[in-house]
């Protein structure tokens, strides 16, 4: 079988519902109010978990006194990280992705000697009713002594602070360094000129609008513990609650991820308090429901971002970048999280030549420890960190050359003959056409008129900007062998299993698991197109370790290329075996057999045809099937791609400034993006809308921040800015497509593409409006107030 | 291999749950209409609106997204006005009609506006939908042709992470269009 076959059509006609706008069949529970999230699900005699957390940042726990909180009528048991230690469980949340001469502390699910970060979990109440496990926390009496902090990740390592960890004595958990030093150091001194920015990518908080939450329900007969929990990727949490907390065999667990009320990466994580929820129902022999206040949230989801830099681009006059030089410091929170470490080395370092040939890059990294919230992979994870910063290179550079940046962006492009492209930042770009996006964004907005307009509206005092933003995007985390030689401790393939039933319908179980990216009905798309059947044919399972064998999980835009790889796979395997039956039922040679809308007939004869649900029907009667041929028709499949995907786009901005007010509108926004073939394009569209809306977010309105005490400032709603509705515009979205020549269907992915993209975009098109102020970079969030300043102060600030 | 205690920990601190109940919480007895059907409970004075329907009557549509009537996911419609339910308490309600989202398809059959939604792909993850849903009856109750703006001011409180608003407007805009049609 070969895997090159793109685009569903591999030879035989297809179903047509490959590329298809079909509607989500997920909607109606959801839209009805009958889908089921897990706080919505409840077993006999749930009991309801109370995290008792930390209120100091940085401080050493020297008693905490339960008593009166278990005294109190309907609490069930109150829990201190000492009876967790006592228990015997291995106790440890581990790290996933392991780099040169990382420090690896100790990381508990209730804190035993130290509390490192404001909500470090320090104490558990179980109780009858959530409010009676809410009021016994009060009671709870802990001491502390308060020992200095540090929030900032070049404070961290720079200043002489007390460690985050002792094992730490500097706060470094790693020194990462990519790229080749000399070749970059030699590239600037030889180049015409450098340009330079200093930057930082604040701390962004994930607000999934379902805060995390779990339900676990010990059997004490069978020794099997049920977990409903809020996860993209259940079969990772079986093995890290196996391996890394619980000890228990992963074939005595069984998680599920019902309704998933959204991730953009929040819940890949294994937290300590799933886990806690699962220990005390393992303690107490009955069902455990810990559900997570917003505040919760937003002081115990995975933080992104938190990067400061200095990004240096070096460049001949005629525009030809030679190089570029990029050293971060990267703040990873208390606590390494599955991966918090790759997330900001080689998710990001990798990405930093973007769509350009540049032929010397050297990027380094300081991870370090602070005493905030453990900060992991947000949507666009290091690739949109380095995006940004490439991005802002190429705009300053621009600026250093005084040359359009969209000149010197075409002149730097990667050409489409030289693919596959091995970038001086070690990855092997897979296909793209880079141009033809671009000149695409570019006409939408009529780029040569608009600079004009800009000119001409700069004469009445009115300032628009004009921003680009160029991407690519390594997605799928995959293939297993790559991500191991950079330190990955999990796989990268992904798990299907499809299944005709004998009666013809199909079942499609992924290993991936959904939070609102449509995966049933894009997955239906995928295997009709190859079954030649209809949607409506095919139910798609996900989510549920007992009745899907293996998977790895959805994240880093990895779900329609490598788990939809995969049943793609998968289903050919099942429509060739079935093709053998029809041949021999047939009596003619499988190489005489044409498949056509779901029907097997001998060439040059069609009425002499079997339907391909009916040979389903003989796959399990097993009474005429070819010689040696075992019955049943179904396959499991593991794909592990050839290598990782690149979706690429160009997005544009059109934003208009008043200086006076600082204010900033949106005027027009335009994305094109190439994800490859597209299997739904209203759902890519709807994938495109909301990364837009999270990278504005980014650059516009988001920031997570903390004040001297180490308490972090934006721990609600009303304190941290989640776009609403009218602070965002219409997009405007379109597509090229480039396949990916290695990807079984030819899909390159799209979940974190836009919001990759929208953050330099908006930022560079603020920025351009503010030109004629000499403002050359400006720090996001963007708000009204630094606009005014900048405008005020020349960029000063 | 560790291995799983076979004694219940603690149990001699834990009391069973009716028991209990009775005697730690004070509650009052109220009635509510859900959707044309009645309801007589006991809640505890604290005890949210939204947390009653959740827990108490299982009317789970309406969600929990940050207790501080911010995010508009618990939003639910009390004698015809449009509230988020986190921010009412259960005993205020007594005697009230309330509609959910389990209230607007007839029958199974989805209402123009669900439709629509469906149509235009305006949810994604659906936690933020329901309260959207709501939000957007009421809008379209009191102007039956909005401007986009207008659609976007109206669900300004209930915030969705995953859809950028845009196809949510547009289902609404078509909902009002279709509506006008009819007519």
């Amino acid at each position: 079988m070969s895997d090159a076959d793109a685009s569903g059509d591999s030879g035989d006609d297809g179903s047509g519902a490959f590329g298809a706008a079909i509607e989500r069949g997920e909607d109606v529970p959801l839209l009805t109010g009958s889908g089921e999230y897990t706080d919505d699900i409840s077993r006999r005699g749930t009991t309801h978990l109370a995290i008792r957390r930390s209120d100091h940042a940085h401080a050493r726990i020297e008693n905490v006194d339960t008593g009166d909180a278990e005294a109190m009528d309907g609490v069930l048991a109150v829990y201190t990280g000492e009876d967790v230690v006592e228990s015997g469980v291995p106790n440890t949340i581990p790290t996933a992705w392991d780099l040169p001469g990382l420090v690896q502390p100790q990381y508990r699910m209730l804190a035993t000697d130290k509390v490192r970060h404001e909500g470090t979990a320090v104490a558990a109440v179980v109780a009858e009713t959530p409010h009676v496990a809410h009021d016994a926390l009060e009671r709870i009496d802990v001491e502390y002594e308060p020992l200095e902090h540090v929030t900032d990740p070049v404070e961290a390592v720079e200043r002489d602070v007390s460690p985050v960890h002792d094992e730490a004595e500097d706060n470094v958990a790693f020194d990462f360094e990519l790229g080749d030093a000399d070749a970059t150091d030699e590239a600037f001194a030889d180049a015409d000129r450098v340009a330079s920015v200093d930057l930082r990518q604040p701390r962004i908080i994930p607000n999934a609008m379902e805060p995390r939450a779990a339900l676990a329900d010990w059997d004490e007969t069978t020794e099997k513990l049920r977990l409903w929990m809020t996860s993209q990727n259940p079969h990772l949490h079986r093995m890290l609650l196996s391996a890394g907390t619980l000890g228990l065999p992963e074939n005595k667990i069984q998680v599920i991820a019902p309704e998933v009320g959204g991730g953009f990466g929040s819940k890949i994580y294994h937290y300590p308090d799933e886990a806690v929820t699962a220990w005390c129902s393992m303690q107490l022999g009955r069902p455990v429901k810990w559900q997570a206040t917003r505040s919760e949230s937003y002081l115990t989801d995975c933080h992104g971002r938190d990067h400061v830099t200095t990004g240096e681009i070096a460049l001949d006059e005629d525009g030809t970048i030679r190089g570029v030089r990029v050293e971060t410091h990267a703040g990873l929170g208390a606590q390494l999280s599955q991966f918090g470490t790759a997330t900001p080395s080689y998710l990001y370092a990798t990405v930093l030549s973007g769509q350009y040939t540049i032929p010397a890059i050297h990027c380094r990294v300081v991870g370090a420890f602070t005493n905030t919230t453990p900060v992991d992979a947000y949507r666009g994870a290091g690739r949109a960190e380095g995006i940004y910063v490439i991005e802002r290179l190429v705009d300053v550079g621009a600026r250093e050359l005084g040359m359009d940046s969209v000149e010197l962006r075409r002149h730097n492009l990667v050409a489409p003959d030289e693919f596959p492209y091995e970038s001086a930042a070690a990855l092997v770009y897979d296909s793209g056409e880079y141009e033809r996006a671009m000149d695409l964004a570019l006409e939408h907005v009529d780029y040569d008129e608009l600079r004009e307009r800009q000119r001409e509206l700069r004469d009445e005092d009115r300032y628009i900007g004009i921003g680009v933003g160029n991407f690519i995007e390594s997605a799928g985390l995959s293939p297993s062998g790559l991500a191991g030689d950079l330190g990955a401790q999990a796989g990268g393939w992904e798990s299907s299993i499809v299944r005709f039933d004998s009666t013809g319908s199909v079942t499609v179980l992924a290993g991936t698991a959904d939070q609102g990216q449509g995966h049933r009905t894009t997955y239906a798309q995928i295997a009709a197109e190859e079954l030649g059947l209809s949607v409506d044919d095919i139910d798609v399972v996900e989510g549920d370790t007992d009745r899907i064998p293996q998977g790895m999980g959805t994240y880093g835009s990895r779900s329609a290329s490598v788990g939809g790889g995969s049943i793609a796979r998968g289903a050919r395997e099942v429509r060739e075996k079935a093709r053998r039956i029809a041949a021999h039922q047939l009596e003619t040679s499988v190489d005489d057999i044409e498949f056509e809308d779901g029907e097997f007939h001998v060439a040059g004869a069609p009425d002499r045809s079997l339907h391909i649900q009916a040979i389903a029907h003989e796959a399990y009667l097993g009474h005429d099937l070819p010689e040696g041929m075992d019955p049943g028709l179904e396959e499991t499949n593991f794909y592990d791609p050839e290598n990782f995907t690149y979706p690429f786009g160009t997005h544009v901005a059109v934003v208009e400034v008043d200086p006076e007010t600082g204010e900033i509108e949106i005027e027009r926004y335009v994305a094109v993006d190439d994800c490859g073939e597209i299997i739904n394009p209203m759902i890519v569209e709807g994938q495109v809308h909301g990364g837009i809306a999270q990278g504005i977010g980014a650059a516009l309105y988001e920031g997570a921040a903390y004040d001297d005490d180490g308490h972090l400032q934006t721990r609600r709603m009303d304190e941290y800015a989640v776009p609403h509705a009218t602070q965002l515009p219409d997009f405007e979205t379109d597509n090229t497509v480039t396949p990916s020549p290695h990807n079984p269907i030819g899909v390159k992915g799209v979940g974190e593409s836009a919001t990759i993209a929208a953050t330099p975009t908006i930022v560079s098109a603020v920025v351009d409006a503010l030109e004629p102020f000499d403002v050359d970079h400006l720090d996001m969030p963007i708000t009204p107030e630094s606009v005014w300043r900048a405008a005020e102060t020349g960029g000063d600030r | 291999m560790w291995k799983p205690p076979t004694v219940i920990a603690n149990t001699t601190r834990g009391r069973t749950t009716e028991e209990t109940r009775r005697q730690y919480m004070s509650e009052h007895e109220i009635s509510v209409t859900v959707n044309g059907e009645r309801h007589e409970l006991a809640v505890e004075p604290r005890t949210l609106l939204v947390t009653a329907l959740r827990d108490e009557l299982g009317y789970t549509g309406a969600n929990v997204g940050c207790e501080t009537g911010r995010c508009g996911t618990c939003t639910v419609a009390v004698n015809g006005e449009t509230i988020k339910s986190c921010t009412r308490l259960a005993v205020q309600t007594d005697g009230a009609e309330i509609e959910t989202v389990e209230g607007l398809a007839d029958d199974g059959d989805l209402t123009p506006l669900q439709e629509s939604f469906q149509e235009h792909h305006g949810l994604q993850c659906g936690y933020c939908t329901p309260g959207m849903l709501l939000s957007a009856d009421a809008l379209l109750a009191t102007n039956d042709d909005p401007t986009r703006e207008e659609i976007r001011e109206a669900i300004e409180g209930n915030l969705c992470r995953c859809t950028g608003y845009q196809n949510i407007v547009d289902a609404i805009e078509a909902t009002a269009d279709r509506l006008g049609e009819r007519r």
